[in-house]
Formats: structure tokens, sequence, C-alpha cells
């Protein structure tokens, strides 16, 4: 037998199911491979292989004793660490919740569980999913597996390398600006981000909650298919849910493409986008021209805004999402001997100096509390949008910032309205460039949020759109190529990804990790 | 009463509600006062990350029912704001309110004193919006403790705030405005209104108006929490219009010149004391929640609302007086005792058939009894119909008020029904022929006094009757009057 | 209109050092005197590029504030289990038998 964790979660399945492999070798297939590589790229926070175990024993339990133990059943699958799974460590990549343990799992996580998947760890994110480059994660770092120096994108990088370098066959991401799908195409894998509220958010730690959305990472669109038909669904705890049936994705794949209309997006063609991306995506929308589809050319003239609209929705939502994590209920708290002291150290020299307006706005010991938790609990990436959103939300700025970024956001909608009365799909590059060297825009957030271009509208409009493989720069680098639809097209898209991966090899190449 | 003063006091009032829900406001714990402290919460109500509200509709339905019989207007689209603050009691950082599209607004409460102080008036309201409520902080400050508890048992309980126009002119016009707001949500049944439990908080906003010789001056508005009772919002609002009066004197400051000052008031020393507040509190970057999705109501629901909402205290008052010609006045303390004392008194009235006397046997000796014994309506052990056999018996004539009393205090304090209080009590009806045997011989027994009738002396009877009740107690007086006359006739 | 005004203000001033201070106490994070000198400048670059915002005319359109709009959402009054208190604090930093604990918040 051929290395297991080369396979598709489609193949393991009908493996499982047939009887020819057990969930306890898949799994420690997939354990002993994570021990081999991840210390290398850095995709899992934590793994509790005796647990994996465990589950996958009980699921060849199950199964020797004749149940069907659920559509996923055997089937090793990673959850990025922004997801919250009952007593736990759940710490979106923070010291914040370093040691939190939620007394809950995330809807998704329940259903994965039901349908008898094997959580195998948590995966490496931006914190709090704030990024794109998974360097701002103060848990650990995650390497490109293509090229170690490179970062692997973000905020998903460690649900988009495990996939990559062969440590799981499934993995769940969360996608606010394009966190599933910038990491996916950085690093040659699958990532859809459904329609808003097509999967519930529930127990997924809020970033942005009008833009969050979980989505499913794998090497094939048949495998997200296989995946996203189990986490989709209606939840009542959830009241952004949506109330709609899940279609039977894996089935509609099958269906050929005639006559699918796909329209190219004008403007994500111009001004910054790398020679070689371009090329691979013009490369494919020819492949889409032999399978038959229709192309024509589509205009989202608002593109140009979707950035500065996305860098105040996000903040905003993220600066009031953020406001429980105070040190008060649960996670992080500032040691409060060393508080104490300090303010003490700090009234006694403002008394000394006869400042009264100083000693008058020291802080409380309660606001020092807070502002020094914070202070020591967030990175430099997370405190930035916090304060950026505190801002725009702050007397005298609402309607200049949000609210005039909410009307911006409708104007982008009706972009895509209207570009779908026309086309079925929309279909572009995912970023700009290739994964780029670790460190290199660290220091320059601007250049760094720029780089979201093309993901943001997606999360800004609510609509679904997913991330494949379409070729390689020369550097080795993956590229990544873009399909976008209307609300609940998550078929279309995964039966048109599907049907480029039938007819190219990109999502078959393996990187070179010993 | 108010032209004496050379100022005239404004008075807004901000009255937060609790729901009378099973559940909070946004998750499923239990919405109930005094459970032990951390029993009643749940990851949503903690605010522990990744968890999502889900609007309780039965706090909706309740917030629709009052703001429409406050005369709102309920406009089509509502939506809920987050607004920021950091406190320990509220664990997301952000309360779950409204702000620029509340569920209702431009509604009215009409008030009036049944002992004519003010004209009786329509109060405007602002606003009524629907709300989650923080936790709690306990600090023990004379045991000098250097930390707060917190529960949050409270935290996410469902509040109805109601903002009234500043038209309010006197303490007792606001003190009248809660009790009838008060009395409306009772009706309602959307709360309690138990203040001690904190279901209905009070914050007033109050300044004067003062004569001067250039025209009138508004002073700063200056707002007034930590009220616990109406007596204690009477006091409050006497007190700081008087303070603000010799502010005013001292340093002249008028509206706009300084800051909204924030006052709590002290019970014990019956004085208002400014709290500290720092200016920055106040910036509460309020957002629309995108946790929740906005309700549209359409107009349709409204009516339908309107219909099925009851009869209201101040339809019902004018109702009694059609119907039952009773007094406004009597109709007014009916009224405001409540629904169920006000239903009582409705069957009482229909069954004894006679409305004036219902309404003072109610007023009387049913209010008298539930306040001496500290019972509610419903906890009264007489029913109305049992009641109206008594009221009908005094009617008639059969017995009279003493004895009446009399039997009523065996009913309610023996549980006893009508007919059982009588034998109980030994009062039996005296028949007509054991009537006129008794009185055949009480005439034989006075000549005189028959004489003395005879002669017009009419108030002679009354020695005859107070001696037919000493030698037979069940003898009524009414009842033994006209025979006797007669009798004496036929001498 | 008046949005364009506020706009306008916003633009000609920068975010200023003490702005971004006062912003750092209301979202309640202490920052160092580095950290407040990063902050302004990044904090300006950010907000220098989305003020291209600006120039959209957004008079007529209805603000969206989630992409897929949804109304009416409820759950039914119907009781669910509360977790019991050892529970509910059991992530707390710091805790007594019920409650959770924080310095004093009398004075602030
Ligand atoms: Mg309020
Ligand atoms: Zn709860």
């Amino acid at each position: 037998m051929a290395d297991l964790t080369d396979y598709t979660a489609v193949k393991l399945l009908s493996l499982l199911q047939a009887g020819e492999l057990t969930s306890t070798e898949l799994t420690k297939a997939y354990l002993d491979r994570i021990e081999a590589c991840d210390q290398k790229i850095g995709s899992f926070l934590r793994t509790d292989p005796e647990e994996s175990l465990k589950h996958a024993a009980a699921m060849d339990r199950r199964r020797n004793a004749g149940e069907s133990p659920g559509p996923l059943a055997g089937l090793p699958i990673a959850l990025k660490d922004n997801l919250c799974t009952r007593g736990q460590t759940t710490t979106c990549g923070s010291r914040m919740l370093e040691n939190f343990k939620p007394p809950y799992d995330a809807t998704v996580v329940e259903k994965l569980r039901e349908a008898g998947a094997i959580p195998l760890g948590k995966t490496n994110l931006d914190e709090f999913a704030m990024g794109g480059s998974t360097e701002s994660s103060a848990l650990g770092e995650t390497c490109n597996p293509w090229n170690t120096t490179c970062i692997p994108g973000g905020s998903s990088g460690g649900a988009a390398t495990c996939i990559a370098s062969g440590m799981s066959p499934l993995s769940i991401g969360s996608d606010t600006g394009g966190s599933i799908r910038q990491p996916a195409a950085f690093c040659g894998v699958v990532g859809l981000k459904p329609t808003y509220g097509r999967v519930s958010r529930m127990g997924l730690v809020a970033f942005a909650s009008s833009l969050d959305q979980i989505g499913p990472l794998a090497r094939t669109a048949e495998d997200a298919a296989l995946l996203l038909e189990v986490i989709a669904g209606h939840d009542a705890r959830d009241s952004t849910s949506l109330d709609q049936s899940v279609p039977r994705y894996r089935s509609v794949l099958q269906q050929p493409l005639k006559g699918l209309k796909l329209g190219v997006v004008e403007e994500h063609f111009g001004e910054g986008l790398d020679a070689e991306v371009e090329s691979a995506v013009r490369e494919s929308i020819r492949v889409y021209q032999e399978l038959g589809a229709k192309i024509t050319s589509v205009s989202l003239p608002h593109s140009e805004y979707a950035i500065a609209t996305y860098y105040v929705i996000a903040p905003c939502e993220a600066s009031s999402n953020l406001a429980r994590y105070d040190g008060v209920h649960y996670g992080y708290r500032t040691d409060e001997n060393i508080l104490h002291a300090t303010l003490k150290q700090q009234r006694s020299g403002l008394s000394a100096t006869d400042d009264e307006q100083a000693l008058n706005n020291l802080d409380s010991p309660l606001v020092r509390l807070y502002r020094q938790t914070r202070a020591e609990g967030f990175g430099a990436e997370v405190k930035r949008r916090i304060m950026l959103g505190t801002y725009a939300l702050s007397a005298g700025y609402y309607e200049a910032y949000y609210l005039k970024a909410l009307k911006v956001r409708r104007l982008i909608r009706q972009d895509y309205d209207e570009a779908f009365r026309e086309v079925d799909l929309v279909i572009g590059p995912v970023t700009p460039t290739p994964a780029f060297p670790r460190g290199s825009k660290i220091d320059d957030p601007l250049a760094m949020y720029l780089g979201d271009l093309y993901t943001v509208s997606a999360n800004l409009a609510g609509v679904p759109a997913i991330s494949i493989p379409c070729g390689f720069s020369n550097a080795g680098l993956p590229i990544g190529l873009q399909l976008q639809g209307p609300p609940l097209s998550e078929d279309r898209l995964l039966q048109a990804a599907h049907w480029f991966q039938k007819e190219t090899a990109w999502h078959q190449r393996r990187p070179a990790l010993n | 009463m108010m032209s004496d003063k050379p100022y005239k006091i404004v008075i807004g009032l901000e009255t937060h509600v609790q729901l009378l829900t099973e559940t909070k406001l946004f998750c499923r714990c239990q919405n109930r006062f005094g459970g032990p402290p951390n029993t009643q919460t749940c990851p949503v109500c903690i605010g522990l990350p990744g968890t999502l509200p889900v609007m309780n509709r039965k706090a909706f339905q309740l917030s629709l029912i009052t703001a429409i019989a406050l005369n709102c207007e309920v406009p089509k689209f509502t939506k809920w704001d987050r607004k920021s603050y950091y406190y320990p009691d509220l664990p997301k950082g952000y309360q779950i309110s409204q702000y620029d599209l509340p569920m209702s607004q431009n509604g009215w409460l009409e008030i009036s004193d049944p002992q004519g102080n003010f004209d009786s008036k329509r109060v405007g309201i602002i606003r009524a919006h629907l709300e989650e409520d923080a936790g709690k902080s306990m600090h023990d400050e004379l045991a000098g403790k250097a930390d707060s508890r917190i529960d949050l048992n409270r935290t996410g309980t469902p509040l109805l705030e109601i903002v009234s126009c500043p038209e309010m002119y006197s303490s007792l016009e606001a003190k009248t405005y809660l009790t009838e707001l008060k009395l409306l949500l009772t009706y309602l049944e959307v709360s309690d209104c138990n203040m001690q439990e904190g279901s209905l908080r009070v914050d007033a906003n109050i300044n004067l108006h003062v004569d001067t010789p250039q025209g009138k001056v508004a002073t700063p508005i200056v707002e007034v929490k930590n009220m616990n009772s109406f007596r204690a919002v009477e006091r409050a609002l006497d007190y700081e219009a008087q303070r603000q009066y010799s502010e005013w004197q001292e340093a002249g400051k008028k509206l706009g010149d300084v800051p909204k000052q924030t006052r709590g008031w002290d019970d014990g020393a019956q004085v208002t004391r400014a709290q500290r507040s720092k200016e920055e509190s106040s910036d509460y970057r309020y957002f629309p929640d995108p946790d929740l999705v906005p309700v549209i109501v359409e107009p349709e629901e409204v009516e339908q609302v309107r219909q099925s909402l009851g009869e209201l205290p101040a339809v019902l008052r004018k109702r009694l007086q059609t119907d039952y010609s009773i007094k406004p006045y009597d109709a007014n303390v009916t009224v405001n005792q409540g629904p169920k004392f006000a239903e009582y008194f409705i069957r009482l009235a229909e069954t004894s058939g006679d409305p004036q006397q219902a309404s003072n046997w109610m007023q009387q000796e049913v209010l008298r009894t539930l306040n001496e014994e500290s019972w509610a309506v419903d906890e009264f052990p007489v029913t109305p119909d049992e009641l109206s056999q008594l009221l009908q018996a005094v009617q008639k004539g059969e017995i009279d008020r003493s004895r009446a009393r009399e039997v009523f205090r065996e009913m309610t304090m023996q549980g006893n029904s009508f007919q059982q209080a009588m034998q109980s009590l030994g009062i039996e009806q005296v028949d007509q022929s054991a009537l006129l045997q008794l009185c055949e011989q009480l005439l034989t027994e006075f000549p005189q006094i028959v004489a003395d009738v005879k002669a017009g002396k009419q108030q002679a009877l009354g020695r005859i009757i107070g001696e037919a009740k000493r030698r037979n107690p069940n003898v009524n007086p009414g009842q033994f009057r006209q025979p006797c006359l007669d009798l004496i006739e036929q001498k | 209109m008046k949005s364009q005004q506020a706009w306008r203000r916003g633009k000609k001033m920068s975010l200023t050092r003490n702005e971004v201070e006062r912003v750092s106490l209301l979202a309640r994070l202490q920052l160092t005197e580095d950290d407040l000198e990063t902050m302004t400048t990044q904090l300006n670059q950010i907000v220098g590029y989305v003020e291209q915002l600006a120039q959209l005319p957004t008079d007529n359109i209805q603000p969206m504030a989630h992409g897929v709009e949804r109304f009416n959402v409820f759950a039914n009054d119907e009781r669910r289990p509360s977790l019991p208190c050892d529970e509910a604090l059991t992530n707390a930093p710091r805790r007594d038998d019920d409650c959770y604990l924080v310095p004093a918040v009398l004075g602030d």
C-alpha cells in the first residue's frame, strides 16, 4: 500500500467503509506523519495522540459491530484553534487564551464528532485570526511546506499547511477576509469560504462577526464537498445562520459543466498583480474554456474600495468582540501584586512632583488591571486592530468610517448581484503574489492588508468563494485560482473546481519535506 | 402649590423594567431573582468566546405590548446595538441595547391626581427600548476588603427602558407617573415591578427653570440614581430641587456651563451625593450588533396586539364610573389596587346588584383586611359570590351592618361560607310569625310606648326595638320596625 | 451632508499622539511610549488609506450590516440548564467560593 497520507479523504473513506483499512491504522499513520514533519512546519499547536487513537478505536469498534457510524467515520481531521473544543484548550494563537478551556464544543465540532471524524489536534493561526501570514500567533511559528523560509499564509496557516504536508486529510479553517482561501493558495490546497450563514458560527471565536465564516480545506474539491456537507446547515444557536437545506454537494460534483458562464473580473487583473500569478490564472481560464464554459468579462467596479471598507468594518467589529478579554471572567490576567506595586510607585512619584492633574488621571487599580492585562495578553497586530476599530467607532467618527463603510459594502454587494445576472460564477486570482518571505511585511501592516485585495469582497458581500491550486511560480511556490458565486452556490463552485482538478494535476504535487 | 417658588422644577424619568419571562434575553438561563451567586449563568451570558445571542421571542412580545399600551409608534424596522464600556459585571465589554432605531417611540402616559393637586395631563414617552441587564458587583466597604465580588446571575435579564419627556413639574407628578406606569405594567402582566428586587429601577433627570429679571434661565441637568422606592424618588427630587436652587443662588451656573452631573440618593442621610465619573466613560461607541438580525414589525401585527391588550387602567376607571355609577375617586382607588382587585369588585357589583355598596365594602372591609393580613387579592379567602350573599342580606335588611361585619370577619378569618358564618355566629332568620308574636308581647308589656307612638312620637319605638334585640339578638331592627308600627296602628 | 463634514474634519486632522493615547484608554490598552510612537505612525497610514471611501457618493445607499440579510430570528422562552457555579467559574483568573474577584470597583 502506498503512503496513506497521500490519499484523498474520499479514497480513504471508501477504504474504511470497505473494511480494507481501520481508523486506528489511518490515525496512526497521520500521527506518525505529524511526528515526522510538524517540527519543520508547525501546523499544530497541540495534538493529543492518545485521545485521537481512543476515538479511532471507538469508531473501529462501532464499524465492526455493524453500525454505520456517520459520513466521516474514522477520518482524521484538524481543527483551527479558534474553534471551541469542550474541555480542551482553545487558544486562538493568543497568550490571552493560552489556558482557556471552553465548557462546550462549537456546533461545527459537534457535527464533526457526530459524523465520526477523528480530531487530530488544533492548528496554528494568526492571533484571533487577524493576519495573512500566521506570523502574529503568539504560540507558535508555521512555515510554508513548499519553502520554509516563506509564510504559509493566514490566518488559517496551520489548517492549510497540515493538508499540504500530508499531516491531515481534512481540516477546518475560518475566513474573515481571505483566511481560508489565501493560505490555501499559498500552500497549494483547496479552500472554500461558504456563503455567510451557511455554516454555524456558534463556538467559533469571533473576529469580525458579520464577515467570519467557517469552511473546509482539503486536497480536492471532492474532499471539500464531503466535509462541507457535514458542517453546513441551520443552527438555532446562531441568529445569522441560514435556514436552508444542505444540498448533496458530492453528487452535484459529477454533473458536467456544460453551459457554465464564467465572468473574468476585469478589476482583478490590474496593477499589482504578479506576472506569474496572472499567467497561471489566464491559463486556467483557458482550461475552463476547453471544458465547455462560456467566458465573458465582468466588472466589479467598487473592488478598489474593498480593502478600505474591510479595514474599517473588520477592526470595528473586532475591537468590540475582543472587549470581553479583560482578565475578569476567564483568560489571562496580569500579576496583581506587580500592578498594585507599580501604581503605588507612580502615585508617590506624582505626589512628589505635585502634579495634581496627572495624579487625578492615574488609572484606578481596576482600570489598570484591564489595561495591563490586555497589553500583555494581546500581540501587536491585535492591538493595532483594536485601536483602529475603537478610534473609528468613537464619538465623531462613526459616520465617517463605520457607517460609510456599511454603505460602500452594499455597493460592493450590488456589483456582485449585477455580475451574477450575466454569469454563473466569476473567476480571478486569489492573491496578487505567491507566498512571501517570513518577516518581510511584519512591520508594514498596510502592505500586508493590501494582499487581501481579491479576497475581502466575498466576505463583505457574503458570497461563497473557493481557492484551487492552478500553478506554480518559478520559485516553486503554489498559485491559487479563485471562483466566486452568488449566495448558496457552493454546489456550483465545488462542481467547477472538481472539473478543473480532473483536467489538471496541480493538486497532486507534493512539497519535498525530507 | 408651585407658584410659591421662584422656579419651576423640570423632571424626566428613565425607568428600567425587568420583563416577566421564563428565560433571559439572549440565552435560555432562568430569569429569576435571588438564586445563589453564579448559578444562573451559561457560556452565552458569561460572554465566553464563540458564544452567540439569540433573542427571546417572549421578551420582544412583552416589549411590544407595553410600547403599544404606552401609545408609542412602533416603527417597522428595529435593530440592536452594542453599547461599549468596561465594567466587571458586564462580561462582554458591551451591553446589547438599542440606539438610533428603538422598537418604539413618541408615546404618552396620562396621569391625574384625585386630590386635584395638578390637572390631569399626558406625559410624553420619548422611547421604549429592549436591552439586557448587567450583573452585580458587590463590595463590602465596611470590611475594608480590597476586592469586589461579581455575580452574573442577573446578566442578560430582559429590560425595557422607558424614557419620558422632561414634562413633569413636581415630585408629586413624578411619583404619580411612576405609580401609573407601574399599574399599567401590572395590568399588562409584563413585569412584577418589585423595586426592592430591582425589577423596576428609576433614574431621574432634573433641573430648574428659574425666573430672573432677564427671563427664564435653565440650570444644569442632574441625573439622580439609586432611588429604591417611589417615596425615595419623591424625596430625592424635592431635595435635589432645593439643592439646585441654593447652588444656583451661589454659583449661578446655567445649563451648558458644566457637563451633566450624576448624583446618587443616600436614603439613610436623605441627601443626594455627587458620583465621580470619568469623561471618557460616556463614549459608548454604539454600532449595530452583528450577531443579531433586525426585527421587522408589520403594522397589522401592531394592530393585532392593540386589539388584544385588554382593558387598561385609564379605560377601566371610566367604565367603572359609567357602568356602575361609582364616583371618580372610588373608581380610582379600585383600579389602582390592581387588576385582580378591580376584577373582584366588578364581580361583586354584578352579583350583588348594588355597585355602590360593593364599592364601599371593597374599599373599607376588604381593603382593610388585605392590609392587615398582608394578603394579595388572590390570597383573600372569600369569593366575590360568597361576599355577594352577605351584601344582599344587608341590602334586604336581613342583617344590620354591625352584624354583617361580624359575619364578614367570620368568613375571612375562618374561611367559612356565608351560610356557615351565619350559623356559627348563631344568626338565624327570625320568621315572620315569631317576629309578630314578640312584637305583640312587647306592646302589651309597654302600653306607654304604644300611646307615645300613636301621639306621633315615632322615636319611642326605639325602646321596643332595643328590647326586642335584647331578647332575641337575631332580630333585625329594619325588619322589625314596620310590622311593629302596623300593629300599633291596629291597637 | 453631516458625514461629509465629519469626514473633512477627520481628514485635515491626522491622528495625534494624544488622540492615540485617548483611544488607548477607551480600548483599555496600556501602551508604552514606544508603542504610542509606532501606533501613531501606523494608524495614520491605515486611516490615510481608508479615507478614500470619502470620495464615493453614498447619500441614498442603505447601510448593509450583513452580507446575507435576515430578519426576525427568535428563540422560544424555554428554559435550558445553566452551568453549575463551579463550572461557570472554572476559567476565572481569581475567585472565591461562588464569585469572580476583581480589584475594588469603587471610585471608578
Ligand atoms: Mg439603558
Ligand atoms: Zn445564560
